[in-house]
């Protein structure tokens, strides 16, 4: 453990987006502390350019605190981002696995089901998905999840076709262990690695595409979300550019540091690939 | 490849090409029906407030007292038949909708591809012959900038700098309201209003494209055959164009194959963001709208779009590398 966080530390940038992370983290854990009430109430008169009447980033349209729709929006953007990249890594891993474990045209079948959904454009069935079951935050991260599994199933499918032929895993077949046991009890520990560096990437574009579909109006209606508060700023941009310049900045610094954080682990998990690359 | 075995290698690609259009509609038909309420509103486009009499038409239309594989074949036969549906809102068929929508969608894709493509291998190449100086590292900034921005708040930033602040380009449409250019002056005019939001969509692949480039540069640039050529005392320049660059594209070509969905899928946001008269408006208002069947066109016609552009750099893959294998 000591090992895997020097080596993680060696990656400056990795370092950085941690810090940054905790800060969000931090942000969206204090919101309610910080910025009492709903996001959604009136706190002073509409348009305030940032600084004026107490409000650090202005105020918007109807005068809602920008700051505080920003507080309150990460706490759904790290929730959504969370919970729908267990989702995926939930379909993609159990797919992958199968696939990789089972050969034959067990593999072949779920491949071609795995190409299908990467060749389909995944952001319009993504908003066509939460359009048609009505916007809330469970259609959101259902459909999120529905898009982004296929990279994962991929990678699993490779590792455990790699690791089913070695002799550990031969081993625990004559052991007469049943095949799940095997697969999660045997292989899934040794394809953890590169489980936990796609995950980390994979939280970073479902942010991104949570704010997309809320940017287009498709949104829980009852939640305060960064691409709302963009999405309501873009007609009036020449009025209040604060409106939608603050929440994207977030959006961007929050994405740089899971990317940043990706690499880290990608460096500390794999080091022989790191090596490579320096 | 051996030109005699093309035609099997083609046959086999539309073949499967064909299937994944064919699930494609599968999939829409099983969203209708999945869909809460009754899968004629569904249809209709307006749930809960559609005329009575259009209710029934479409349940005959598509007979929806049947058995649910009885209305999946009449379905299948309607799509296939090119029969996308009827926007009740837009009192428009929707296959003419969307055709309608077309060209303005290929022109800003089509310009935001080649603009990723050009900057993209530049830029990649830039940085593989100065790796490891600050022109490298700048690149490599870059290009993790743009990985992390939305692609719908970068149009805005620049909106907000080029229209707003500096007064340079126009941010709204593709042609300039009510002033009636011809000829070469309408040309610059869709030019002019093209800029912004084919940059926006091109920006992030640019970033895509130039982190591959560079990555498989470096990696050929350690090949024998690369050596061999410098030892023969080929100069340098003429190296990375004819040697290695040329063999770093391939790469390049099966991910913009891949990635076109999403270059698609993009363009709904930047479209939006721009008021771009496309496809992707069409499906912003469609969505403001709950035009369902505007909605279901879109993702059937993009998905076909995606398929057949991937057929066809699969075609040209094939015939620029003779390596490539013919099975799959």
């Amino acid at each position: 453990m000591k090992e895997f966080w020097i080596r993680f530390a060696r990656n400056r940038g990795a370092v950085v987006g941690l810090v940054v992370l905790v800060l969000v983290a931090a942000l969206a854990v204090l919101a309610p502390v910080l910025f009492p009430g709903s996001p959604w109430d009136m706190a002073g008169a509409p348009f305030m350019p940032p600084g004026e009447m107490g409000m650090l980033l202005g105020s918007d349209s109807l005068g809602r605190d920008v700051a505080s729709g920003i507080a309150h929006g990460a706490r759904i953007s790290l929730m959504v981002g969370a919970v729908s990249t267990v989702a995926a890594l939930g379909i993609g891993v159990s797919l992958g696995a199968i696939a990789g474990y089972a050969g034959g045209w067990v593999d072949d079948a779920l491949m071609r089901f795995t190409e299908f959904f990467q060749t389909i454009p995944s952001f319009i069935l993504a908003v066509l998905l939460v359009a048609i079951f009505s916007p809330s935050i469970t259609s959101i991260v259902c459909a999120i999840a529905i898009v982004s599994w296929p990279p994962v199933a991929r990678v699993v499918r490779a590792e455990f076709l790699s690791l089913r032929g070695r002799e550990f895993v031969q081993a625990a077949e004559c052991l007469g262990k049943s095949r799940i046991a095997i697969m999660v009890g045997d292989i899934l520990p040794n394809a953890l690695s590169s489980i936990v560096v796609l995950a980390s990437l994979m939280v970073a574009s479902a942010i991104l595409l949570e704010s997309a579909l809320s940017f287009l109006g498709l949104g829980d209606p009852n939640l305060m979300t960064w691409g709302f508060l963009i999405g309501s700023g873009r007609s009036v941009i020449r009025l209040a550019w604060w409106m939608s310049v603050f929440p994207g900045v977030a959006i961007f610094l929050t994405v740089l540091a899971l990317n940043l954080v990706g690499e880290g682990l990608s460096d500390a998990l794999n080091p022989r690939l790191a090596r490579g690359r320096a | 490849m051996d030109p005699s075995r093309l035609p099997a290698f083609l046959l086999r690609r539309v073949i499967k090409a064909a299937i994944v259009i064919l699930a494609i509609i599968v999939c829409n038909f099983f969203l209708i029906h999945a869909a809460p309420g009754d899968p004629a509103s569904v249809m209709a486009g307006q749930s809960g407030a559609a005329d009575e009499r259009y209710l029934a038409q479409l349940r005959t239309q598509f007979g929806l007292d049947k058995p649910l594989l009885e209305q999946l074949w009449i379905y299948v036969r309607g799509m296939l038949a090119l029969d996308l549906g009827y926007s009740h809102r837009q009192q428009m068929g929707v296959a003419a909708l969307i055709w309608q929508r077309l060209p303005p969608t290929l022109l800003l894709t089509g310009a935001s591809f080649a603009l990723a493509i050009a900057g993209g291998v530049t830029l990649g190449a830039l940085a593989a012959r100065r790796v490891g100086t600050w022109a490298d590292s700048a690149i490599t900034v870059v290009a993790l900038t743009f990985y992390a921005t939305p692609i719908f708040w970068v149009g805005l930033m620049l909106v907000l700098l080029f229209s707003v602040l500096l007064g340079w380009l126009p941010s709204f449409g593709m042609t300039s309201v009510g002033a009636g250019f011809e000829g070469w002056a309408a040309v610059r005019d869709v030019g002019q209003h093209l800029i912004l939001p084919a940059v926006t969509l091109g920006l992030f692949y640019v970033a895509v494209y130039a982190r591959l480039t560079r990555a498989t540069m470096l990696e050929v640039a350690d090949q024998d055959f690369v050596k061999t050529a410098r030892a023969k005392g080929v100069p340098e320049g003429r190296i990375l164009r004819r040697h290695v660059l040329r063999n770093a594209l391939l790469p390049v070509i099966t991910l913009a194959g891949i990635q076109a969905g999403q270059l698609i899928g993009g363009s709904i946001l930047v479209e939006t963001v721009f008021a771009w008269p496309g496809i992707g408006r069409l499906a912003f208002e469609a969505l403001l709208a709950r035009d369902y069947p505007v909605l279901l066109g879109v993702f059937f016609c993009t998905s076909a779009m995606v398929v057949i552009f991937n057929l066809f750099t699969d075609l040209l893959y094939a015939m620029v590398d003779p390596r490539v294998e013919v099975q799959g």
